[in-house]
């Protein structure tokens, strides 16, 4: 069997940097980036929104020029009228492939074709059919899905001609809120948050009563403390039909990231130089991959080679 | 208006409780099948089918409707566990089945086309968009609306989605985070919600001694919560445990405390909304008479005048309570 040439794609940015940076993220990631799609837009807190929404005409531009496909992913949490709306907008879009993060943009993009976000619940094969019959060309699956059932969603994709795609680095988006935790823990209501979110952009560290590192909390999302590392699943995540890896960006040299997981897909690189390079990449992190193995999401299991 | 314009829907993890609940006025039950297909998939808890038969008939016998939750995701491989659920609900007779999962509601559309449908809390429908998709595509005829919702909001969701029905959530337990839609618990130990039917399972649960005398409560490697031996602790559910961020220590995302709508039933008979709902599927028969008899004069009350809130502190967790999302300073 040939297995279709897997594909990069950078998930959206979750954590809130000044647009500045953002640009000069992007512009860089347009010209350096071995990554084949980029996943715009604020998906986590329409708060942030405001912020780039206007550069994203002219980000969006120099990512197709430099070569990538451009997603436009929607707002994970929907819930006031400009929040219905802004998704009912992205919808309308002509110029991009969408992203739907809830079942509002999900509505929306109904019988035309879009792509599925790991924010919503794809947790087996006939809703997965249901969504292909609604017009989901592509799905990121949900973080806590096992091989097993990732395996079995793959041979639905192949039947219905959906790409299947896995998020393989980055922390994984476990939980969102109507509440802001960052305003919480800095005494703030959302309401009235300053933005303190800016403050973290890996997001901020929520330890235990032990001082042990446990998750993360970016606004009114809460992330994994570490980040998924699945570099050595990725040949299991090929045979089973699995044709994209998502990469979510993370404060540390996203490119150098993308070039790893490409120089692995590609057979250039060894495993146990790429784990190695990963962990010089992203100093003090610790990494996880049991979500995928069967077990608690946090653990770290090697994978059978 | 009459009492039948604001239903009581109230929680029954065995045939007492289910008793309980209809002799202290709930309108209708809601119940589940033993095993994973329902999102309190605790041992001991839940009904056979053989044993749901029985509770419908019951139920019918006094003039009141039951419900079955089948609100987990059917895991990839093993959908017939959730479809024999459904067709189980269907053949006892159920009023209603409350799903979640998009490929379950076509499977029940399909297979039974004259059975209720209601959307679960769980699948976070929170917009007039996707409720109005999901009524049209399956034909959802109540939505139990996600606890994220200020009453405002609620009020306009209910006019914008009608003949749509609402229900939301009146007391118990409290997601913090929007239902359906969390990993925490899975993240720590393999199982959630979505995926097996429970939160911070007690299987994953341990209360260590420590040296100097304090308890620590721990969930699989991580800890929950810690107290001064003696002290009360509550159940160490994950969301509500005190970490550390920001160099501040203590319940980051919330207390340990209880959902209490009740101050609000009277805003949420105005807001047309159809059902209030009570948690606690886990819960004792003693627990389910007395919330449920109090929603009840406290509903009647609202309808015919003379409302006063009820007291239920002896039934919240730590003693506390909280109107969660519906007031807007909760964010």
């Amino acid at each position: 069997m040939t297995l279709e040439h897997p594909k990069l794609t950078l998930g959206p940015l979750h954590f809130h940097w000044p647009a500045a940076r953002r640009r000069d993220f992007y512009a860089r990631v347009a010209d350096e980036a071995p990554v084949d799609t980029v996943v715009l837009g604020e998906v986590v807190c329409s708060k942030r929104a405001p912020f780039f929404d206007s550069h994203i005409p002219e980000v969006a531009e120099r990512l197709r020029r430099g070569g990538k496909e451009v997603v436009l992913g929607s707002l994970a949490l929907v819930m006031q009228a400009r929040e219905r709306q802004s998704v009912m907008d992205l919808a309308a879009s002509d110029d991009f492939l969408v992203e739907a993060n809830d079942l509002t943009a999900v509505a929306a993009c109904a019988g035309q074709p879009h792509a599925i976000g790991p924010m919503v619940a794809v947790y087996n094969p006939s809703t997965l059919e249901l969504m292909a019959r609604q017009g989901a060309t592509r799905m990121c699956l949900p973080g806590e899905l096992t091989a097993d059932a990732i395996g079995a969603l793959a041979g639905a994709a192949m039947a219905t001609g959906t790409q299947l795609e896995v998020q393989a680095f980055g922390r994984l988006p476990l939980a969102i809120s109507a509440r802001c935790y960052h305003a919480r823990a800095h005494g703030l209501h959302k309401d009235g948050c300053r933005y303190v979110c800016e403050k973290h952009p890996d997001g901020m560290d929520l330890d235990t009563l032990d001082g042990a590192p446990f998750l993360t909390v970016n606004g009114v999302q809460t992330l994994s403390g570490s980040y998924l590392d699945l570099l050595g699943d990725l040949g299991r995540l090929r045979a089973l039909g699995v044709s994209r890896f998502r990469l979510s960006p993370q404060d540390c040299d996203m490119v150098a990231v993308a070039e790893t997981f490409r120089a692995v897909l590609d057979g250039i690189l060894p495993m146990a130089p790429a784990r190695d390079r990963l962990r010089d990449l992203c100093p003090g992190r610790r990494f996880s991959n049991g979500f995928l193995h069967g077990v608690e999401g946090m653990a770290y299991r090697a994978a059978a080679i | 208006m009459t009492t039948a314009s604001l239903s009581l829907v109230c929680p029954a993890g065995t045939p007492a409780a289910l008793d309980a609940a209809v002799e202290a006025g709930a309108d209708a039950v809601y119940c589940g099948f033993a095993d994973a297909t329902n999102a309190r998939n605790f041992p001991g808890l839940n009904f056979s089918p053989v044993e749901m038969r029985a509770a419908v008939a019951r139920t019918h016998r006094a003039g009141r409707s039951l419900y079955i939750a089948i609100n987990t995701f059917p895991r990839a491989g093993e959908e017939a566990i959730w479809h024999r659920a459904v067709d189980s609900a269907a053949e006892a007779g159920a009023d209603a089945v409350i799903l979640a999962d998009l490929g379950l509601l076509a499977y029940a559309q399909a297979t039974h086309p004259s059975l209720r449908l209601h959307l679960s809390v769980q699948a976070a429908a929170s917009t007039p968009e996707a409720i109005r998709y999901l009524a049209q595509t399956f034909g959802v005829q109540r939505v139990v609306l996600p606890r994220v919702l200020t009453l405002a909001e609620v009020t306009e969701l209910t006019a914008a989605v009608a003949p749509v029905e609402t229900e939301v959530f009146a007391f118990g337990g409290m997601c913090v985070m929007a239902e359906g839609r969390c990993q925490l618990s899975s993240y720590v130990t393999g199982q959630s919600p979505n995926t097996h039917g429970v939160c911070s399972p007690a299987g994953a649960v341990q209360f260590r001694r420590e040296p100097g005398g304090d308890v620590t409560a721990r969930l699989g490697d991580v800890t929950i919560d810690r107290h001064p031996a003696g002290a009360p602790a509550g159940y160490p559910t994950l969301c509500k445990g005190r970490f550390r961020a920001n160099a501040t220590t203590g319940y980051l995302f919330e207390e340990p405390t209880s959902l209490n709508a009740a101050e609000h039933i009277p805003g949420l008979i105005r807001a047309g909304v159809r059902a209030l709902k009570i948690e606690g599927r886990q819960r004792g028969r003693a627990y389910v008479a007395r919330v449920v008899g109090e929603f009840r004069r406290a509903i009647d009350a609202a309808v015919t005048g003379g409302f006063t809130v009820p007291d239920l502190a002896s039934e919240m967790e730590g003693g506390r309570a909280t109107a969660g999302a519906y007031d807007r300073r909760w964010r």
